[in-house]
């Protein structure tokens, strides 16, 4: 996938987690209407934390404690596989049901089934999101141009 | 000292109500929902997250709600909340050099790789007020170019870096966690890390008053600024169970590179020397003058002294956190009355024995 913000393959499974984490509830209800989610049970039921946000001394240098973020996780139990979600943000019914698709995605019954269904055009809906942003950024792109002073 | 009061839970009581109220304003005006606030003041929710030192926009539109737009009171609700809130872990550092840019420029060099975006910003409006606001904001579509963004927009001082002319800023041996002064209280002197997070946490205010002392000759250096990026940057954490790292989504952040002049001391030589300044949201000014004083408190490390208030750790950062600066300000307003009793007796006592002392002196001189 030829993005940026996303430094993972969409098809593994940091991939596809990362595209669900970026998903808004609303979004994911909406690709998961077409097929019945799977029975599962709740090993760690939708959880708001936080998680301290690291930054670097002149971008590259010493590590200091920039401020927190609120974060929420969830875990799921499909079968003998554990599905699992971290995201920005407090929504625990979106943190659930990234949960159950994480455990979806790693069944080779339902994998491609999820991923043609949610994860694609989530991560094209994501892509051009930041496209458009990029291109309006790009508009402002600016070449400034000094003058000798007195020249006019 | 402040002596615990007891008594009057039913004027509290009514003034929560009236404050319900106060808040809410007009009923015949619509009320302002959060997510009208998250939208449409994202400057405000950007400093409220700074000060509170979390990142949630939609607890940051709640708390501008609830305060009726007072960013210091809302600040201070983001941290109440903070403390209850488990704590997975901490992040990867961000790397901001990956930043999707929407903004990026350099008052420096003028033809730097990537070029200089300008984004959104106020910097080259009239400041003449826009009336039409006052009916709705329909808005032409903003421009989108033909070509995107370079793929990648180095930092400027990492372009400048070889020459040595300019501080380097490498992480120490073993590249080691940070402190949190959240957990541990800091300590003084403080090292760069907790420098740097406590100006995180910063006023806004205080830390561009403290930066424009600087310019104006009370702390000695000139800065320019390097670059100031805005934009997105993915949040990477390796949560234990899983063993392998993830991506949670995207923060809006700011930064600034500044550059200052230094003509060198007995401890370093004549270079560019370097203040760093990062932000959540788009926050500029807060950026700026975080990086302005992150210079002017690097002076013990580069033997300059520190002969004015910008250059003084202690008073910078003990007293740039407006929670804690409110709060023992604000204080005063509560009862006093043991308090200051007992300072009406003291002086009256003092009077007393003044009087007694004048009329012993005047009836000895009277003999």
């Amino acid at each position: 996938m030829d993005d940026l913000q996303n430094r993972f393959a969409q098809t593994d499974r940091a991939g596809w987690m990362a595209v669900l984490a970026r998903a808004t509830r609303d979004e994911l209800q909406h690709f998961t209407r077409g097929f019945e989610l799977p029975r599962v049970d709740v090993v760690k039921p939708p959880e708001c934390g936080s998680l301290m946000i690291e930054a670097r001394a002149g971008g590259g240098g010493r590590r200091f404690n920039a401020g927190e973020a609120t974060v929420t996780r969830c875990v799921v139990r499909d079968g003998d596989r554990l599905g699992y979600s971290y995201s920005l943000g407090r929504d625990k019914e979106k943190a659930r049901l990234a949960a159950i698709l994480d455990a979806m995605l790693q069944s080779a019954s339902s994998h491609h089934m999820v991923m043609e269904a949610v994860v694609a055009p989530l991560a094209k809906a994501q892509q051009e999101r930041r496209a458009r942003a990029n291109l309006q950024a790009a508009a402002t792109k600016v070449d400034f141009f000094t003058m000798v002073r007195g020249d006019g | 000292m402040y002596v615990a009061v007891k008594g009057g839970e039913a004027a509290i009581g009514a003034t929560h109500g009236l404050i319900a109220q106060e808040r809410r304003g007009d009923a015949a005006t619509p009320e302002l929902q959060t997510r009208q606030i998250r939208e449409q003041m994202k400057l405000a929710i950007a400093r409220v997250m700074n000060e509170g030192s979390l990142y949630d926009e939609d607890l940051a539109a709640l708390a501008l709600k609830q305060s009726q737009g007072d960013s210091v009171e809302a600040a201070f609700l983001m941290r109440a909340y903070r403390t209850t809130l488990p704590r997975f872990g901490s992040s990867l550092p961000v790397d901001t050099a990956a930043m999707a840019i929407r903004r990026r420029i350099s008052a420096t060099f003028k033809d730097l790789p990537g070029g200089q975006v300008l984004g959104p910003t106020y910097d080259y409006t009239h400041r003449l007020f826009d009336f039409a606001l006052e009916e709705g904001s329909a808005h032409a579509p903003p421009q989108m170019a033909q070509e995107p963004l370079a793929a990648t927009m180095p930092r400027v001082p990492d372009i400048l870096g070889d020459e040595g002319l300019l501080e380097t800023e490498v992480a120490p041996a073993g590249d080691p966690a940070p402190v949190d002064i959240t957990r541990d209280p800091a300590e003084f002197p403080a090292d760069r890390d907790v420098r740097l997070q406590m100006l995180s946490r910063g006023d806004e205010g205080f830390l561009l008053g403290l930066a424009y002392s600087v310019q104006r000759g009370f702390g000695g250096n000139h800065p320019f600024a390097g670059e100031i990026r805005m934009g997105e940057v993915s949040v990477l954490y390796t949560p234990e169970e899983l063993g392998f790292e993830i991506d949670i989504g995207d923060i809006t952040l700011t930064e600034c590179q500044m550059i200052n002049q230094f003509t060198g001391s007995q401890e370093a030589p004549p270079q560019f020397t370097r203040g760093y300044g990062f932000a959540f949201g788009h926050s500029e000014r807060k950026a700026m003058s975080m990086a302005i004083v992150d210079r002017a408190l690097k002076g013990r490390d580069l033997g300059e002294g520190a002969n004015f208030p910008a250059q003084q750790e202690e008073f910078v950062l003990y007293h740039c956190d407006m929670i804690e600066a409110s709060g023992f300000v604000e204080h005063l307003k509560l009862p006093h009355y043991v308090d200051f009793q007992g300072e009406l007796e003291l002086v009256r006592k003092i009077r007393q024995e003044q009087a007694e002392r004048k009329q012993r002196a005047a009836a000895e001189q009277a003999s």
